[in-house]
């Protein structure tokens, strides 16, 4: 055995990986609930090419028999309503996951210098993940599926001069039809995918080359041992990894009830809707998108039209997205914690997280008057929370932040 | 790294845990591939289209046959003529396997001279044992292509396979066995249910 | 930090208002009830198989509701067809939808997209309309193209109108409930349980696989307990080298 390992060691870095990576890769000793997301997110991208995989043999891409082969699935497939329930419970989780992740991000100031480009990496990874879940939407061919894909595709529409051509050449027909349920399934299927993977291997590499952050904002690296080693390190393996295990059987038994007991989630995961065949001749009473988008679209439903174009509403969607690859410059506070800074940014992040689960929920009822005022003045928190970051973050009261990690 | 201590630790009870938890894990793992490996099985669907086909026998005319589709295969089904039952003892020293000694060619309840529950009716498989084209019927006796000796049987036209009116090959064709008779029952005397085996 | 955590936690649990006011009945669902399951069944191939399909069922799954494929072919099959069949109908959509206005849904997953309670509130909800162009009009679904094709059993019901007052204070009529005029061969409790079973067993089709679904979640979810415990114990032991 310590041969052949030997044999493969001189033709590829096999144990020189495993000991960068794993067991001589030292990680802070006091991370904490907030720090299961990331390995979870990788779990969770596992199970959707390993069950999106297994999809792919029996779906079809064809509009004239997409919604029949997603039934087909669920009934004639042997456990086919197993792998697609793992498929939808899957692409909701990736985003309970990847919000929970950012948020830690957030409070621990794991986006400051040095560790700018993990962010960004991580923000195009959010970006690809969009992407990727509003085409898969679109493959079970319900009413939800094509209306929603509806409504966003004629966000492109309102981009000035180009945009009726874009929204056209984005579905390949005038109207949402075979083409674009055929594109939709090839990026779905492979490219997204593959450019996801490029990232995350990206995201890893930079975080191990810089090192992760912790609760405290604290750099390990700073203080290290007579061995070399951080004061503050434990090698990944097996601390973190013992510890990571508890929590995947914690989260797989979230993701195993939500599958085997509601997998409808209440029409959040799976909406009543999208168990009617997609019909271009009538809209469903009342479209909303899946819930981890629905922050955005309240955004762009409270912007009113400009002279006439619906594009400031779109333009504002997007900015309200990529404003989260500003986040490392935008911040200013000396220190990187939320436990070592002062009231001014808790005050800013506790009505952001209120801003954006507010814009969520408004963005899942219909549009009333009042509704619309409510998410008027929540985009306005939501971009304060960014654009007076530079503001109050240098004239926010911090505390001393300790030499060593603490134990919390 | 230099505050851990490692005073308390008992090697024993960590191979322990270590081991437990790897072998439910890798039962978890094991668990969780199974019904992705099985939903690679033939769907309701697919079951359902290969499922028993019901022949009428009494349509099929004396020395005739009927190809009927059972799983994407032809099967044949031929209402042999005494002449032509009478005819295939004759063939036995010209056969690779006269006696239907390969198992793998037909259901116990077939391994008799005329390879029929019913000798008159012969169900078969219509797909040449020898790269899996589909052989022709020749019913004539000694027709001018096949030769003086010829006594009805089927001749396959890819590589020039030859069978008797029992589906038994002939020696010297590239076909190395007898056709494969499918698995049937009769439901009355003149139905017979093709892709199930008769139950004794 | 707890308290952001709670607060990120506490994603509403918000239901969206069923549109329409009209109050809807709880249907008998049991999925355990193989018979109600089965008289289910034998309503569905017989009322509402001639205009609605469910293709993508297949005769054959019924042998999860107790029947044999003898029953099958025997009871609920047109004699040409196969008990590994989905249940399709001859019926053209297109001239379904001269006939109706609209072309019969398929009805393999309709439970999945308007409830069950709605398809009960519904199929007990047909009333006398003669503005209507086949005389039916019915108390969830104004104006709907399907007649009462159950008529013979149930009866024929006519609304009683109750004055309202809505939002602006303007008074309107309001169906109060129904009413039988002419009986059907059915008291209205036994067409209340007929219809019960027809809404059971279209549940039940609408996703067969639930009841295996749920026993093997059982199973996963009392395995996980068990790699909880080890896995616990486990992540303490080597954390005690942590200090």
């Amino acid at each position: 055995m310590q041969k052949l390992l030997n044999w493969v060691d001189e033709r590829f870095p096999l144990t020189a990986s495993y000991k960068a990576h794993l067991s001589e890769y030292y990680a802070p000793k006091n991370f904490n609930f907030w720090y299961f997301f990331g390995s979870l997110a990788l779990l969770v991208l596992v199970i959707q090419i390993v069950s999106g995989i297994f999809l792919t043999m029996h779906y079809k891409p064809d509009a004239d028999l997409a919604f029949a082969s997603v039934e087909y699935i669920m009934r004639d497939v042997e456990y086919g309503w197993l792998i697609r329930y793992i498929h939808s419970t899957g692409a909701s989780m990736f985003f309970v996951v990847v919000y929970l992740h950012m948020f830690r991000g957030l409070i621990y100031g794991s986006y400051r210098q040095p560790r700018e480009l993990i962010w960004i990496f991580g923000v195009i990874i959010y970006l690809v993940l969009m992407g990727e879940a509003f085409m898969g939407y679109l493959l079970p061919w319900g009413q939800m599926s094509y209306w929603g894909a509806q409504v966003i595709i004629n966000l492109f529409a309102a981009v000035p001069f180009i945009g009726e051509d874009l929204s056209i050449w984005i579905r390949g027909d005038y109207v949402i039809g075979d083409a674009t349920l055929n594109r939709f399934f090839a990026f779905h299927v492979i490219a997204l995918p593959l450019v996801l993977l490029g990232l995350v291997a990206a995201h890893l590499v930079a975080l191990h080359e810089v090192g992760s952050n912790n609760p405290d904002g604290v750099e390990i690296k700073k203080l290290k041992g007579e061995d070399g080693h951080p004061l503050d390190g434990i090698p990944f393996h097996p601390y973190y990894t013992v510890k990571d295990i508890l929590g995947v059987v914690v989260f797989l038994m979230v993701f195993a009830a939500i599958v085997f007991f509601a997998p409808e989630m209440g029409g959040y995961f799976l909406e009543y809707n999208n168990f009617v065949p997609a019909d271009s001749l009538k809209t469903p009473e009342h479209i909303a998108p899946v819930w981890y988008f629905t922050p955005y679209y309240a955004i762009l439903r409270a912007v009113p039209p400009i002279l006439g174009s619906q594009f400031p509403g779109v333009a504002l969607m997007g900015v309200a997205v990529l404003i989260f690859f500003a986040l490392p410059w935008l911040d200013k506070s000396p220190v990187k914690s939320v436990r070592y800074r002062g009231p001014k940014f808790k005050i800013a992040l506790t009505l952001f997280v209120i801003s954006f689960i507010g814009l969520g929920v408004l963005g899942i009822l219909p549009a009333t008057e009042l509704y619309t005022w409510i998410a008027r003045v929540l985009s306005v928190v939501y971009f304060a929370f960014f654009l007076l970051m530079p503001w109050y973050t240098r004239n926010d009261t911090y505390k001393p932040v300790p030499e060593r990690v603490t134990d919390k | 790294m230099s505050e851990m201590s490692v005073e308390s630790v008992d090697p024993g009870k960590r191979r322990f845990l270590v081991t437990m938890s790897s072998a439910v894990g890798g039962i978890a793992v094991l668990g969780a591939a199974i019904p992705f490996v099985v939903s690679m099985t033939p769907s309701a669907r697919a079951r359902a289209a290969g499922a028993p086909v019901e022949v009428d026998l009494s349509k099929i005319e004396p020395g005739m046959q009927l190809a009927v589709e059972w799983r994407g295969k032809p099967v044949w089904v031929v209402n042999r003529t005494p002449e032509m039952l009478e005819l295939l003892k004759k063939n036995e020293d010209s056969l690779i396997d006269p006696a239907s000694d390969n198992s793998a060619q037909q259901p116990d309840y077939c391994k008799n001279p005329t390879r029929a529950i019913n000798p008159r009716y012969l169900v078969v498989v219509g797909i040449c044992t020898h790269l899996g084209c589909s052989p022709s019927y020749r019913p004539e006796l000694a027709p001018a292509d096949l030769g003086a000796n010829w006594t009805g049987g089927w001749f396959c036209p890819c590589h020039g396979s030859r069978f008797d009116l029992a589906a038994r090959v002939y020696s010297g064709s590239p076909a190395p066995t007898n056709l494969v008779i499918p698995p049937h029952k009769y439901l009355s005397e003149t139905k017979v249910l093709i892709g199930e085996d008769q139950t004794a | 930090m707890k308290k952001l955590f709670f607060l990120l936690l506490a994603v509403p649990g918000m239901a969206i208002a069923a549109g329409a006011g009209v109050p809807l009945d709880r249907a008998p669902i049991n999925p355990h009830n193989q018979e109600s399951l089965q008289r289910g069944a034998s309503v569905f191939v017989n009322y509402c198989l001639s205009c609605h399909s469910a293709s993508y069922m297949r005769y054959s799954r019924m042998e999860d509701i107790g029947l044999t494929e003898a029953q099958i072919k025997d009871n609920l099959l047109f004699a040409t067809e196969k008990p590994g069949e989905t249940m399709t109908i001859a019926m053209r959509a297109d001239e379904a939808k001269v006939w109706f206005g609209a072309t019969p849904p398929d009805l393999s997953v309709i439970t999945r997209s308007r409830g069950s309670d709605w398809l009960y509130t519904y199929l007990r909800g047909f009333y006398r309309d003669d503005t209507r162009p086949l005389g039916w009009n019915n108390r969830v679904f104004d104006k709907v193209g399907m007649p009462h094709v159950m008529q013979d059993l149930q009866g024929h019901m006519v609304p009683v109108m109750r004055a309202e007052t809505d939002a602006e204070g303007r008074p309107h009529e309001v169906i109060d409930r129904l009413e039988l005029v002419k009986p059907g061969k059915l008291t209205l409790a036994e067409y209340d349980a007929l219809v019960g079973d027809l809404v059971n067993y279209m549940t039940w089709m609408g996703e067969p696989a639930k009841t295996q679904r749920m026993n093997i979640g059982l199973a996963v979810l009392l395995f996980l307990g068990v790699f909880y415990v080890i896995a616990f114990y486990l992540k303490k032991e080597f954390w005690k080298d942590v200090h």
